[in-house]
């Protein structure tokens, strides 16, 4: 009983930093068509700027969590820079050059932090000294529940910033109707950029979840998680938020449960094997909508 | 009457000719280089990259079928690889003591690698083409790395471990000609009735499923092309490396073929060899940069994509039979010019 628990808690809370990921590929995804692969990397860059701000934190007496709003301010600049100096360029030339030049992306960020950084991991230090729970005899990591409602609240800010927000209108009209929508004067690029800026902040978020949890960065960290976060977003409906959420939570749960009750050889395996079932019944994914095809 | 009996034009044959002739000089060439000691002590080092070269035509070559030419991307191809190497690496492991000359056990090899993709090409392609575009690059991604975890849980494929002391069975002689046969097929099945349907099917699918082509058996048909050629890389791999291990064939790899493919330039077979050559050359060459040579690579790919989107060859087809024509002709007219002004 008490490690069913535990299996749920950790579950949710894998599920809570790949739903935060999810949403940055399923927002770009959803205002550009494109397989953001450098999303994953965006993560690593967070890590790193943990890895090497925490310690600046606590040599000047301040708590180390503070070290996230320099995180965040790092990702969002590699992200909208990455976004302006890459993307912008290609978005005309269609889908296989725009899915090449993100893939080139994220081996770009991958090898300048392996010059930068070296190939060695980097231990990150502790975030959260936080107490170790326990309810009928059941432990629960208290800074779990810290991320875990963290991740909450911002999948709930945004939820509520998208649906009512100008920007975020905006952001749910432009991949309706790109041309419709600049004739009610709403700044495509711009739109776009802010997205790009939203994601990779989300990013930065995620690292800190992750790096509480997993206190390591590695060079390729952001790739194989960066993967699993887009099978996510796949899995609860490309382009809808709340699928993002969906998705992530479950493929969290699976990996976390497969994991412990089943085939640890074999969990990435079956979370791969639900996708493909998911995407041959329903194309969309849970949440997407269907859209005919016009001939 | 029967279709058979048809005569091939003479201008074919030619061209067949003139071919054969151009593949031939190559090996010549590369036999010349490597036998006359002409690099000295980095000659093995030199057919090493060449080997690696060759098998990485056959692999960006394959891929470009599916890319190129029936327009749909797969981020799955080093599954497919995986598949043949490590099935024709448990095949010649078994029948290696059994006196079976290296040469038609390296066939055998090759055979049991492209067939085993082969059949996994079936096995992905029959669910997985029913989608297109972007969940279907998806999807490959998740047979791949389906195909990749079953690998590393096997008993028989090492257990998650290195599977070492396979064979060396690919010597560079061997692997030029197979990678020329493999092309060669390639290209004739681009220029043949199936290749113009597949290439209908990318132009419009609905089009082309209204003027009565089945097209998922199409797409079918060309993804489990794709695969045995791949297979058939695979094996090359796997008796040229001689030890391997599944996560060598993550999805970073299966991401290198497909930016060879782009670079050198979609629905080019010409463009996936060079491509290929260039791309699996280029690393070795700037070895001495080693940490920057990704780096490099990386800017190049962003630089290719902003300026020619289209890959470096674009859909162009290198063909020797019209550059001697055309230097006949010029050589024609030179003399024809010559004679006007004598008289």
């Amino acid at each position: 009983m008490s490690l069913l628990i535990q299996s749920v808690v950790n579950g949710l809370n894998q599920g809570a930093i790949y739903a935060l990921i999810a949403l940055g590929y399923t927002m770009v995804y959803g205002i550009i068509r494109m397989i953001n692969f450098a999303h994953g990397d965006f993560i690593m860059v967070g890590s790193y700027t943990l890895f090497y701000t925490i310690p600046l934190m606590i040599h000047a007496g301040m708590p180390p969590w503070l070290s996230l709003f320099v995180a965040i301010s790092v990702c969002v600049f590699v992200g909208v820079a990455v976004e302006m100096i890459a993307y912008k360029p290609v978005r005309k030339a269609g889908s296989m050059s725009a899915l090449i030049t993100a893939l080139a992306m994220s081996l770009f960020l991958q090898n300048l932090a392996m010059v930068l950084f070296g190939a060695n991991p980097k231990s990150i230090p502790a975030i959260f000294t936080l107490p170790v729970l326990e309810f009928f005899g059941v432990k629960i990591q208290s800074k779990y529940l810290l991320t875990m409602s963290i991740g909450i609240v911002i999948m709930l800010a945004l939820s509520i910033f998208v649906k009512s927000t100008r920007i975020g209108k905006a952001m749910r009209a432009v991949p309706q109707d790109k041309q419709a929508s600049t004739l009610v004067g709403i700044s495509v690029n711009r739109i776009i950029t802010t997205t790009f800026a939203l994601g990779s902040g989300l990013a930065a978020v995620a690292a800190l979840m992750y790096c509480s949890t997993y206190p390591r960065a590695t060079i390729d960290m952001g790739s194989m998680m960066g993967l699993k976060a887009f099978v996510a977003a796949v899995l609860g409906g490309i382009g809808s938020i709340p699928g993002a959420m969906i998705g992530g939570i479950l493929v969290g749960i699976i990996e976390i449960f497969v994991k412990v009750y089943i085939a640890p050889g074999w969990y990435e395996a079956i979370t791969y094997g639900i996708l493909i079932i998911v995407l041959l019944v329903k194309p969309t994914g849970i949440m997407g909508k269907n859209i005919g095809v016009k001939v | 009457m029967n279709p058979l009996n048809i005569k091939m034009p003479k201008e074919k044959k030619v061209s067949y000719v003139i071919n054969i002739f151009g593949v031939l000089a190559i090996f010549l060439l590369l036999v010349l280089v490597f036998e006359s000691n002409f690099l000295g002590g980095r000659t093995t080092y030199i057919k090493g990259i060449c080997t690696t070269a060759c098998y990485t035509i056959i692999m960006v070559a394959s891929l470009n079928l599916l890319t190129g030419f029936m327009g749909e991307f797969s981020l799955g191809h080093a599954g497919f690889m995986s598949v043949g190497a490590y099935s024709s690496a448990i095949v010649t492991n078994a029948l290696i003591g059994s006196g079976i000359p290296n040469f038609f056990l390296f066939l055998i090899a090759l055979i049991i690698g492209g067939f085993a993709a082969a059949l996994t090409g079936i096995a992905v392609g029959i669910p997985a083409l029913r989608l297109r575009g972007d969940y279907l690059a998806i999807v490959t991604v998740a047979f791949a790395e389906i195909i990749r975890v079953a690998f590393c849980n096997f008993e028989v494929t090492g257990n998650g471990k290195t599977m070492s002391g396979i064979a060396r069975l690919s010597n560079f002689y061997w692997v030029f000609w197979v990678m020329v046969v493999c092309v060669t097929i390639m290209y004739m099945f681009v220029r043949s009735r199936f290749g113009r349907t597949v290439k209908a099917i990318r132009e419009d699918y609905i089009a082309a499923a209204a003027s009565g082509i089945n097209v998922t058996f199409y797409k079918v048909l060309t993804f489990t092309i794709s695969a045995f050629f791949a297979g058939v890389g695979g094996a090359i791999y796997a008796h040229y490396m001689t030890a391997m291990i599944p996560t060598n064939f993550n999805f970073m790899y299966s991401a290198e073929f497909l930016t060879q493919v782009i670079i050198g330039g979609s629905g080019s077979l010409t463009g996936s060899i060079i491509g290929a050559t260039f791309l699996s050359a280029l690393p070795e060459a700037m070895r001495q940069f080693s940490q920057y040579r990704m780096l490099a690579y990386s800017i190049v790919l962003v630089l290719v994509m902003i300026f020619r989107p289209g890959g470096i060859f674009g859909t162009y087809e290198f063909s020797l039979t019209r550059i001697l024509k055309k230097l006949l002709a010029k050589i024609k007219q030179h003399k024809s010019d010559d004679k006007e002004k004598h008289s």
